[in-house]
């Protein structure tokens, strides 16, 4: 018994200073000499989180008309929109609006055809090429999976749509008095470096929701995340409701083989 | 051997040894078969494979006399838009003489200028000839299957040969007038 | 103890086939009647835990091999495709990542709870020696599993590794060539990376069979290293141990669950999410945490070929460990002075592993050195001159006298 006794408290120890550890590095990620990341309220947060629907269908909304003319979001098809609240319908006709190509028809030629709900996203360049060309010699990074691809998740992509200023601030010049923005890029307080390829692209009113919420710049880069967070881990409502299930199970079952064992033992001390 | 104790313990402890045994073995045993499933059940069609068990089909660049073959769960669908000569012909004959027997009706199910039908000899699994106008089309007007020599009619029933089944019909329907969708609802 | 009678048994079948193939006999000596020490503690849970563990990985592995496309352009692809297409793919996949680490924790409290008890002195010095080269195709097998996904860090952890290869004179630059099978990691690398990854996996699980074949011949260890020597010592494998091992899985899976279904990519790194790219390497390359400790060590020598040598001999000082310990006494309960060795080596261990995640500069780099000269120092040169110096206390004449002392301690408090 004692011995189990100290195995927890062990255990204790190692899970305070593996989390510990955890939040020294997000700090030492996120940190550096500039602002910590902005850490606003996310509803798939926690052992009870989930996606809110709404707000991914504004995410949506911004996704469409802002970030898809330059990032591909590989992996994801129009069916997976269904997901999100679109019935089928909308999802065919939003499908239908993009075009895909197709082919080698029966003349040899590839064709252009709108896109149905199977098929993935619609790319906005044709090779990394010509999106290189197109957006100041850097790739713009698939989107899909950024959410985890970056340490932070959705709190840096949310601080990062909110991080631009227009001139370098004082604190990043006081650590590197040299530091100058080169030609062609913008300044932004949570990219590495600073000096981001891409420029603002969430200003207040921009754009127009359906469902009437106000467009502030905040309000879209929360939604936008959301979305992003949704398009990274589609599961995530899943897993963590069966996870609860799952859980609860185990400590049952631990439960009762704990009873049991002990009540085995009873004859051998 | 090892000290003799007995597992089974004495008339004091027995009931909640015995009831504390039950538990555990049913909730684990429960446990075990539910933990199966996730593995099992991955071995399933995936999703995007699911997304494509529903083909929709616009009929209206085929023009009478003429056949196209879409692809339906990886398989071949014959989708011919039939002449008059084509509907008479497969209704010209008493189905109870047939192999399998149907009558024209319950092959062309929706319309009867169209027949769609999966394109698989029920022979031994090769793909008839039959759907461009250089092929052969059997003795039947219909299709022939090379492998073997099973002759289909103008209804895709079996005719001639070692196929036992007509070929078979697919689940399918019209969305309007010049579109079908065959499978079902993904 | 008497040797264990053959059980009758009364079900033909079974009769039929034990008569051929005495299978059902051998397990019922070895799972059921095996005479093991009655006074093991929770310590001692771990091993049967490795061993689950190790299964649990075979299973989710074989599963994702179903769905998984060792290719440069379609690796990371089709891993994406297992999390967002195939039914309970994620569950797998996630399953198959964190169980990685809990095998490795798991492991590491095995390894240590040995040390601690004195469990590779004689008899038992080739049992563990089979855990330590058990310990080594793990190591071999985690990295290559690592490299699969085909993300960045993926990519840069195969790349640095193979490299280690490069410090070997004369043909260390042959080799590394030879390793990747062109002239850099790519595509034919990930390919036999996937084969090996696949194969290693039955490698361990045989080396598991001949450690409990082992095992069962020495008869296990216990917290007072006093051999069996009557009956009285022990008690049957089943029911008693088989349901404490029972209820320590169950705390281990509790574990395991919690992470793979509330936090999954606790353990991994973000980067690795994106897609591997030869020309650019990511500003911090850490290994996963079941290796900083050796990291640490690779790092410590500012010499190439030193660091790489330094950082097998950690491990392969394991080996004769039973030649370095030269004290009488097996466990460390009875040894006053080695058992405050120990937990500084284990508090050593933990600063190595602390200093490997952290960047090569500074203070690290002191500290890593430090830590590292102590590793070595205590197996060379604290460990072999304890044998001579340390005044062990008593040891009880019997594994039953000091259950019986135990409890009587336990009224008298």
């Amino acid at each position: 018994m004692s011995t189990l006794t100290r195995i927890a408290t062990a255990a204790a120890v190692a899970a305070g200073l593996t989390l510990g550890l955890g939040a020294v590095g997000a700090q030492a990620a996120g940190g550096g000499e500039g602002p910590g990341l902005k850490r606003p309220y996310w509803s798939f947060e926690g052992v009870f989180g989930g996606y809110d629907e709404q707000q991914l269908r504004r995410g949506w909304e911004v996704y469409a008309q802002v970030c898809k003319s330059c990032h591909v979001l590989d992996y994801m098809h129009y069916r997976n929109l269904e997901q999100i609240g679109f019935t089928e319908d909308e999802v065919k006709e939003i499908a239908a609006s993009f075009e895909v190509e197709d082919g080698p028809d029966e003349w040899g030629e590839m064709f252009m055809r709108p896109a149905t709900p199977m098929d993935e996203f619609a790319k906005p360049y044709e090779n990394d090429a010509i999106a290189k060309l197109a957006n100041g010699g850097v790739v713009p990074p698939n989107l899909s999976v950024m959410a985890r691809a970056r340490d932070g998740g959705a709190d840096y992509i949310y601080s990062l749509m909110l991080g631009y200023r227009d001139e370098v601030p004082e604190w990043v010049l006081e650590h590197d008095p040299n530091f100058e923005l080169p030609a062609g890029k913008s300044f932004n307080a949570y990219f590495p470096g600073y000096a981001i390829s891409m420029p603002q692209q969430l200003f207040e009113g921009i754009l127009e929701y359906p469902d009437g919420t106000e467009p502030s710049a905040e309000q879209m880069a929360h939604d936008v995340t959301a979305f992003l967070q949704w398009a990274a881990e589609p599961e995530l409502e899943d897993r963590k409701a069966l996870g609860r299930y799952v859980l609860v199970f185990l400590l049952v079952l631990t439960a009762l083989l704990y009873a049991y064992k002990r009540e085995i033992w009873k004859d051998a001390h | 051997m090892s000290q003799a104790v007995n597992p089974g313990g004495n008339a004091d402890g027995d009931s909640r040894r015995d009831f504390l045994l039950y538990a555990t073995a049913t909730v684990g045993a429960v446990g075990t078969a539910l933990a199966v499933w996730p593995f099992i059940d991955s071995m399933n069609p995936a999703k995007d494979v699911m997304a494509l068990a529903s083909v929709e089909v616009d009929l209206s660049p085929v023009e009478v006399g003429q056949a196209i073959t879409v692809v339906w769960r990886g398989k071949p669908v014959f989708v011919r838009h039939r002449t008059e000569k084509d509907i008479e012909q497969a209704r010209a004959v008493d189905p109870a003489t047939l192999p399998d027997p149907a009558t024209d009706d319950e092959r062309a199910i929706h319309k009867p200028e169209w027949l769609v039908m999966i394109g698989i000899c029920t022979h031994l699994g090769c793909v008839p000839k039959g759907q461009k106008p250089s092929d052969p089309k059997g003795d039947y007007n219909g299709w022939f299957c090379v492998c073997h020599g099973s002759h289909y009619d103008t209804a895709g029933r079996i005719r001639k040969g070692p196929a036992p089944l007509n070929l078979p019909v697919p689940e399918y329907a019209f969305l309007d007038d010049t579109t079908i969708q065959i499978g079902q609802e993904a | 103890m008497s040797s264990t009678p053959s059980p009758v048994w009364s079900n033909r079948t079974i009769k039929w086939v034990d008569r051929r193939l005495p299978i059902f006999s051998m397990m019922h000596k070895e799972l059921i009647v095996y005479p093991t020490p009655r006074n093991l503690n929770y310590w001692w849970n771990f091993g049967s835990l490795a061993g689950i563990a190790l299964v649990i990985l075979i299973l989710t592995g074989i599963f994702l091999a179903m769905f998984y496309t060792p290719h440069e352009d379609m690796a990371f692809a089709s891993i994406e495709r297992i999390m967002r297409e195939v039914n309970f793919g994620w569950l797998i996949r996630f399953i198959h990542m964190n169980a990685v680490s809990l095998f490795f924790l798991v492991v590491y409290i095995h390894i240590f709870r040995g040390m601690y008890y004195g469990s590779y002195k004689a008899p038992r010095e080739l049992l563990w020696g089979i855990g330590v080269l058990i310990y080594l195709v793990m190591v071999g097998t985690a990295f290559l599993g690592y490299v699969l996904p085909w993300g960045q860090m993926s990519f840069w952890a195969a790349t640095v590794i193979t490299s280690l290869v490069t410090a070997i004179p004369v043909v260390g630059n042959d080799l590394a060539i030879w390793l990747w099978g062109g002239f850099s990691v790519d595509n034919d690398t990930l390919k036999r990376f996937f084969a090996l990854h696949y194969l290693l996996p039955f490698v361990i699980f045989a080396l598991v069979f001949l450690h409990l074949w082992a095992l069962h011949t020495t008869k296990s260890n216990n917290p007072t290293g006093v051999e069996v020597k009557k009956p009285a010592d022990t008690l049957p494998f089943h029911p008693y141990y088989t349901m404490k091992d029972a209820f320590g899985l169950g705390v281990a899976l509790i574990v395991l669950c919690f992470f793979v279904f509330f936090y999954p990519n606790y353990f991994n790194h973000a980067i690795n999410y994106v897609q591997a790219d030869p020309m650019v390497t990511p500003e911090h390359i850490v290994p996963e945490w079941y290796f900083l400790p050796f990291y640490a060590i690779l790092r410590a020598v500012p010499d190439k070929l030193g660091g790489v040598v330094l950082m097998f001999l950690a491990i392969a000082i394991w080996f004769i460990l039973p030649l370095l310990d030269t004290s009488k006494t097996r466990s460390g309960r009875f040894r006053p002075i080695f058992k405050w060795f120990f937990w500084l080596l284990v508090a050593d261990f933990v600063l190595l592993t602390y200093l490997g995640a952290m960047p090569a500069e500074g203070i690290y780099v002191t500290l890593g050195m430090w830590a590292t000269g102590y590793y070595f120092f205590h197996f060379v040169v604290i460990l072999p001159l304890l044998g001579w110096f340390e005044k062990p206390l008593p040891v009880p004449e019997s594994i039953s006298a000091a259950v019986t002392a135990g409890h009587e301690k336990e009224a008298a408090a």
